[in-house]
């Protein structure tokens, strides 16, 4: 169920989403009211598994059985006769026709090492190179964008500073502007992929625990495929409790940005795409993850209601990953990938990409999908023409050292 | 073996403290022993320094709150009453049912706060978890804090256990006043200190204890109860099947008539313990061979001195010391040797502590001990600092869900020391890590792996936790790492 957080909860909230408290000014004078909203996808995206290039002669030869096809066994969904969407995710198809989403391949920020957190870091503080940074790019773009007023009528953040909330502002909506923040109430269940992690940790250093571990799993195997002879509560994060926080977390964000008086700018991040192994592209764990995503994309167009058609949402991670897969069934920290844009104010319907082949002499470092479109072109178009962002504020302050990377025109109808 | 260099610092840490907090691997590496000790000679180890109300005060308080609460639901019962009876005469269609959950709504507390009761064990909770973290008594001329003596003070808690079910005012007041003064004192004054604290006689049931031959006894056809008798023998001194007999329970029992506490509903010194003549059992009482003349109350002081010395004390006390630091099954030379450290020294608790850090036997490189559910989350807020980002209230229902709620073990004999019993509760721990890993903020990971299990990193621990997907992830793995869950 999903319910108008109160003020009470904005307190107790320990931080998903991150709002801004104006309404932006230049845009309000247009006679519009955008909407944003930022999603952080973090653990790298298979952008190839998310949207495959079924008309590249090479896809299935480099992915072979896991390369999603128009006849596979599981059929991807059709967006044009090159690009095919994962099956998991018919609420983005539908947008897709409705000219509701534009999805932008081979797309990467200008990290090109491989760590997650360094890559996650370059990300969210939009800095051209790893460095620390105390501050995201979303919140350098709010301080520098013209507050029309503000959005929150009761006001009680007197002096408009951030409310004092939990420290774990995503770094992408930390600085100087005024943000709300609130969580959903549920937390994000520990994943899957991590329990399988401290399982392969502990199979090598912790027989006991290991033992511990591998009982608890099997038990909660049991109890989702629906045998609840054993009289027990499941213990693991079921594919279910991700999908409900997803949509949760997207959906809450989705009611306030649609308030009148509420917020218009928001962040949050969903983690979990880091698939070493056993993937599960087109049934498994990417899959049902792809799945939970595609629910809190619906989630978000429906709490949207009537600002929808104002609205923009923007997903991104912070790599790719490898073409090819790897030994186990899984992909390895690659470089390009996709990033998705979705939202009634968008010029729709579109494939952006600069295809760059799946040959082995087209790969970079011949592993990874080579990037051939910056993310922060696609996201500055998307801050300039959505929010009337200051061409210069976007190349200095909110993506320092991008004066070259001009904003990429004609997103937003 | 001499205990040196960073592994045996980070051993010292997780073995006799809560584990790291910064960088102290470092900072004691030149002498792990050392530093220990040097906790145990801090001003006012073992202290906290709060204003929170005594056991006495928390109980009024709640007996007044509780009374109030009463007192507003009945009100609110005879107004609907009134109300019922209008309307009923007017249309008949209220049926009665309806009224006692209708009062029950109207009586509930303000929202946003938890109710009285709640909020002292609260704060309780939050001053206890203070002195793991920050160490409220640190003084920095003595360098860092090692959380050794508070969990001397957490062992010594569990030993003499009250339960916050049967007694929730006094639990945390109880620890404060009846274990924290004694912790590094002598082993006598700490068991007079507990028998004679109104928490414990209301929990083992002596309030209401009488002799049968007492005035009040006579006058209310009433007698004896057994249960705190039994326990101090069984469980806080001598332990079971050390030799005591029937007798020797009933005989102490007799003794211990008339310690008892005025009911907290008193407004004057209600909640505080007081010796009570009148339920005293009159005349000589013999334990384990010795004959107490009745000396009133000191009669039973008598008898706790005496036991509080008995061999039979420092071999059981020993045992459950290297159980709980050590190994679940100690080296019997570890056992001895604290046993002896206890009689030699007249159970001088300094001394005893010690003997633990100075012993090698203590300082078995193999980590056989898995933290409770309490000790690892005490843990990683430690090590991750989040004492202030994660609110009390999420903390104390991590450790409820994980099945070792604050001061509310199941018996009086405390949480199990054992790992068999907390090993398979490890896979829930996962998500409390997960939930905790999501609300602190840390810039390295493998900066904060470094200051929580330096040498003590296995090449694959370090590997898990560089590849983590997430910083959240991976401080999840950090704490969920073998190396940190044991000690």
């Amino acid at each position: 169920m999903l319910h108008a957080p109160s003020r009470r909860e904005l307190l107790l909230a320990s931080g998903t989403l991150f709002a801004w408290a104006y309404l932006p000014k230049l845009a309000l004078a247009e006679g519009r009211d955008p909407r944003f909203l930022a999603v952080i996808l973090r653990g790298a995206l298979d952008g190839l598994a998310t949207v495959a290039p079924v008309g590249d002669p090479d896809w299935v030869a480099l992915r072979g059985d896991e390369a999603l096809t128009f006849d596979g066994k599981v059929p991807a969904l059709k967006l044009n006769d090159f690009f095919a969407l994962n099956p998991a995710m018919p609420n983005l198809q539908r947008m897709f026709q409705a000219n509701e989403a534009i999805i932008l391949h081979a797309c990467a920020t200008p990290y090109r090492e491989r760590s997650h957190f360094d890559g996650q870091d370059l990300l969210e503080s939009g800095l051209p190179k790893p460095a620390p940074s105390e501050t995201g790019w979303l919140n350098r773009m709010l301080a520098g964008l013209t507050p029309g007023g503000r959005v929150d009528p009761q006001g009680s953040n007197k002096g408009s500073r951030v409310f004092a909330v939990g420290p774990v502002t995503p770094l992408v909506a930390r600085g100087p502007a005024p943000v709300l923040s609130w969580s959903p109430q549920r937390i994000q269940p520990a994943s899957d992929d991590t329990v399988q992690r401290l399982l392969d940790l502990y199979r090598h250093s912790d027989a006991k625990l290991a033992s511990v571990l591998e009982d608890n799993s099997k038990l909660t195997a049991i109890e989702q495929s629906g045998d609840m002879g054993i009289g027990q509560k499941a213990r693991g994060p079921g594919p279910a409790q991700v999908r409900a926080y997803f949509s949760d977390a997207a959906g809450n964000a989705a009611r306030f940005l649609a308030q009148p008086d509420g917020p218009r700018v928001g962040a949050l991040a969903l983690d979990g795409w880091d698939t070493h192994v056993n993937e599960g592209i087109a049934t498994g764990r990417l899959s049902q993850l792809l799945g939970a995503l595609d629910d809190a994309l619906a989630a978000v167009k429906t709490n949207m209601g009537s600002a929808w058609k104002d609205t923009v949402v923007a997903l991104a991670t912070e790599f790719g990953r490898t073409a090819r897969i790897n030994g186990t069934d899984g992909t390895d920290h690659g470089t390009a990938t996709v990033a998705l844009l979705v939202g009634g104010a968008l010029k729709g319907g579109r494939i952006i990409a600069d295809w760059p082949g799946l040959k082995s002499t087209d790969l970079y470092e011949n592993r990874d999908l080579k990037p051939t479109t910056d993310l922060r072109a696609v996201l500055k178009g998307v801050l300039k023409d959505h929010l009337r962002a200051d061409a210069r504020l976007l190349a200095q302050n909110v993506f320092p050292g991008s004066a070259d990377v001009k904003p990429m025109a004609g997103l937003v109808s | 073996m001499t205990a040196r260099g960073e592994e045996a610092a980070a051993l010292a840490l997780h073995r006799f403290g809560f584990g790291p907090a910064d960088d102290q691997i470092r900072a004691i590496a030149g002498d792990p022993r050392g530093a220990l000790l040097a906790d145990l000679d801090r001003a006012f180890a073992g202290a906290l320094a709060t204003d929170l109300p005594s056991s006495g005060e928390a109980a009024r308080v709640v007996s007044d709150f509780q009374a109030e609460r009463k007192a507003e639901q009945k009100l609110a019962l005879r107004v609907q009453k009134v109300g019922a009876a209008d309307s009923q005469s007017q249309a008949n269609t209220q049926p009665m049912s309806d009224l006692p959950k209708a009062t029950v709504a109207d009586a509930a507390p303000v929202p946003g706060k938890p109710p009285l009761p709640q909020q002292i064990i609260q704060s309780e909770a939050k001053a206890r978890l203070d002195a793991v973290t920050s160490g409220v008594h640190v003084n920095p001329a003595n360098g860092p804090d090692l959380g050794f003596v508070e969990r001397l003070v957490w062992f010594w808690s569990n030993h003499f256990c009250v339960s916050a079910d049967k007694i929730s005012a006094m639990a945390g007041a109880y620890e404060r006043e009846a274990i924290r003064p004694h912790v590094l004192g002598r082993f006598a004054d700490l068991l007079l200190a507990v028998e004679s604290h109104p928490a414990m006689v209301f929990y083992l049931d002596n309030v209401e204890s009488m002799g049968a031959d007492s005035i009040a006894g006579i006058n209310r056809d009433k007698g004896l109860n057994e249960n705190l008798a039994r326990e101090t023998l069984e469980l806080h001194t001598l332990g079971v099947r050390s030799g005591y007999t029937q007798a020797d329970i009933t005989s102490l029992a007799n003794v211990l008539t008339g310690w008892t506490w005025i009911n907290p509903d008193q407004p004057d010194r209600g909640g505080e313990f007081i010796f009570n003549k009148r339920f005293h059992e009159p005349g000589a009482q013999n334990v384990l061979g010795k004959t107490y003349s009745d000396t009133g109350m000191d009669q039973g002081r008598a008898v706790l001195a005496d036991l509080a010395r008995h061999p039979a004390t420092a071999q059981h006390i020993a045992q459950k010391l290297a159980v709980h630091f050590v190994a679940d099954e100690p080296p019997p030379m570890l056992v001895a040797k604290l046993a002896k450290s206890f009689k030699d020294s007249d159970g001088n608790l300094t001394e005893v502590a010690r003997a633990l850090v100075t012993v090698d036997e203590s300082w078995t490189p193999q980590r056989q001990k898995l933290k409770t559910p309490a000790e690892w989350i005490a843990g990683v807020i430690r090590l991750t600092g989040a004492q202030d980002t994660i609110p009390i209230g999420s903390i104390m229902n991590a450790q409820a869900a994980l099945g070792e709620p604050l001061w509310r073990p199941p018996a009086p004999n405390g949480w199990p020391d054992s790992e068999a019993a907390w090993i398979d509760g490890v896979p829930r721990r996962i998500g409390i890590a997960n939930q905790f890993a999501g609300r602190v903020r840390v810039a390295d990971p493998l900066a904060l792996l470094e200051s929580g299990l330096g040498p003590l990193a296995s090449a694959d621990t370090r590997n898990t936790v560089a590849r983590a997907e997430t910083r959240n992830q991976a401080v999840a793995l950090l704490v969920m790492s073998p190396e940190f869950l044991r000690r």
